[in-house]
């Protein structure tokens, strides 16, 4: 039996995704992408999305190295935006960073986050925030246009 | 068989329970689990002896030293001084003009880099270290070279970790400047032969740092039997507070040395037109110095000492065969670093599972580790990992706390499926 803590975080959805991540893959024919760094643990990402002229995104991957945490955020992450709009994606992006750093209690407060609340135990865990938020992180700023973020 | 009864032996010679009662944190539970401290080559834990010694400071004899001619000022001053003394003696350096105080080892390394190696370093010299450094043995001199367009060669390691010394003699060149090494590496273990890189890079007169900062909880050290030029330390890797390190230079080297940080203490007088410095060690020390931290420090060489090295060792290595034992017999476990001349500690990966997730559900029961690539990413390169978990004892571990470690990587093995 893991602790309560721990417990909370590796979670079987997350182990899964950790196994067996979703969207992992170089996305040929991408519109945007960018590469993200958390030089503290080495975990590296690239996310790339294609993002149609309506502003949805219409497919999105990522390929990486680095922890079950940062690993399975990034997963689901490809699974929640593929086929939004971009506003929608960006609340997501906002919600997310907010719930990982303990300003947003999914369970009390409006959100869409839905499935990506099973992330909210890494507020009790500081040192993992960061891989939890690394891959919403690099999608942001491969929106934004920089080809690199790194979470330092 | 007779491994065992030289463990019983060597664990004998220690009083572990007594020895605990004396670090009031290994008392504290961690996520309703009794912390088990094993990261002690990052920072260790200091005994109430070292806490009491600063704290008596604080509310008895606090204020500035080498100046007042009051009387706090002159039991400051004695009691740095005395510290001062008592780690001359744990290291066995020939005078007191040889002990600088700085603030760590990094520390003690820039000050070599700067007031000894800058000025002898010239475009096109070579300043020599091995694949096994931290970063604070690595960085100081890649940013001298690249400003002095001189090379850093570094010495190879082979597969378990430890420096092959087949080519040292092509790597001593006649533009070699200096050699850094570690006496112990920080990220593998690996106890290093020092003496003999000494003996042949002082066969063609070049100087040599060692950097001490994983040795002096474990070793025997004696910088005048390792001929060394510059030995570096830290304070809180050896029972001490942190912000407190030394550096061991020899004295005909620090004569010739420029000041390092400059301000007051380190000058004889001051005018506008001419500054005379002090003289050693205190030339190297600008500025009110860590006082209570190297008074501490003094405490923590007296604690090593009344346990004594030689069953701090004994005891130590007991723990490290047995850990070694128990985690190899997980076939998941790979061991990064297997050196045969090793500190006690285990560096080890688990395929598939990523070190931080280790240490995360590791924490989770009550056990710290360290995992990362423990400043030393060129280790890491080496063995093509990105990290490692690393387990690190002192001589208040027990085999139990192992047992627990054992039993944790276990389970992270069961939750990962790996």
């Amino acid at each position: 039996m893991l602790n309560t803590h721990t417990r909370n975080l590796y979670q079987d959805v997350i182990l899964d995704h950790n196994k067996k991540p979703r969207n992992y893959r170089v996305l040929e024919g991408h519109s945007h992408m960018a590469h993200g760094d958390n030089p503290l643990c080495g975990d590296k990402i690239d996310v790339y999305l294609t993002v149609d002229e309506n502003d949805v995104v219409v497919d999105v991957s990522f390929m990486g190295d680095g922890c079950a945490i940062s690993k399975a955020s990034a997963s689901m992450m490809t699974t929640m935006v593929k086929g939004k709009p971009l506003d929608e994606v960006n609340t997501l992006f906002r919600e997310f960073h907010q719930m990982s750093t303990g300003k947003l209690d999914p369970d009390t407060e409006a959100n869409h986050l839905g499935r990506l609340k099973i992330f909210a135990g890494v507020r009790d865990l500081p040192a993992r925030v960061k891989c939890a938020t690394l891959a919403w992180h690099t999608l942001d700023a491969a929106l934004k246009g920089d080809r690199k973020v790194s979470t330092e | 068989m007779i491994q065992t009864r030289e463990a019983e032996k060597n664990t004998a010679l220690l009083n572990v329970d007594q020895i605990r009662e004396d670090f009031p944190v290994l008392g504290r539970m961690i996520n309703g689990m009794p912390l088990a401290y094993l990261d002690n080559a990052a920072s260790s834990q200091s005994p109430r002896q070292v806490i009491d010694a600063v704290k008596l400071y604080h509310e008895s004899h606090h204020s500035n030293v080498h100046r007042g001619v009051h009387t706090l000022s002159q039991e400051a001053t004695s009691l740095y001084e005395e510290a001062r003394e008592k780690i001359r003696a744990f290291l066995n350096a020939a005078s007191l003009k040889e002990i600088i105080f700085t603030s760590g080892t990094t520390d003690a390394v820039n000050l070599v880099a700067s007031s000894f190696v800058e000025e002898r370093l010239n475009e096109g010299d070579e300043i020599l270290i091995t694949h096994l450094e931290h970063h604070s043995n690595i960085v100081p001199w890649h940013i001298l070279c690249e400003r002095k367009k001189a090379k850093l060669r570094v010495l190879p390691i082979n597969d378990r970790g430890e420096i092959i010394l087949d080519n040292l003699d092509d790597y001593l060149t006649s533009r070699t400047r200096i050699v850094g090494v570690n006496h112990i590496s920080n990220a593998l273990g690996t106890i290093n032969p020092v003496k003999k890189i000494v003996e042949a890079a002082h066969r063609k007169n070049i100087p040599v740092l060692v950097d001490g900062a994983q040795a002096t909880p474990h070793e025997i050290v004696d910088v005048q039997d390792l001929g060394c030029d510059f030995y570096a330390i830290s304070g809180h890797k050896m029972y001490g507070p942190t912000g407190i390190g030394v550096l061991y230079g020899k004295q005909e080297l620090l004569e010739k040395m420029r000041p390092y940080r400059s301000g007051g203490d380190m000058i004889l007088s001051v005018s506008f037109d001419k500054v005379v410095y002090n003289e050693l060690p205190y030339r190297f020390e600008a500025g009110t110095p860590p006082i209570a931290q190297a008074i501490g420090l003094g405490a923590a060489a007296d604690y090593i000492n009344s346990i004594g090295k030689k069953a701090i060792q004994n005891y130590e290595n007991m723990l490290l065969d047995y850990a070694t034992r128990k985690l190899g017999e997980i076939p998941q476990v790979r061991f990064i670093g297997t050196a045969r001349e090793k500190a006690s500690l285990v560096s080890f990966v688990i395929d598939g599972v990523h070190p931080h997730d280790v240490g995360t559900i590791l924490d989770g029961e009550g056990i710290a580790v360290r995992t990362g690539h423990h400043c030393a990413q060129p280790v890491m390169d080496r063995f093509s990992i990105p990290a490692t978990t690393r387990a690190s004892f002192a001589f208040y571990n027990t085999t139990e706390e192992i047992d627990r470690l054992v039993a944790g990587v276990r389970k992270v093995i069961e939750v990962f499926d790996a």
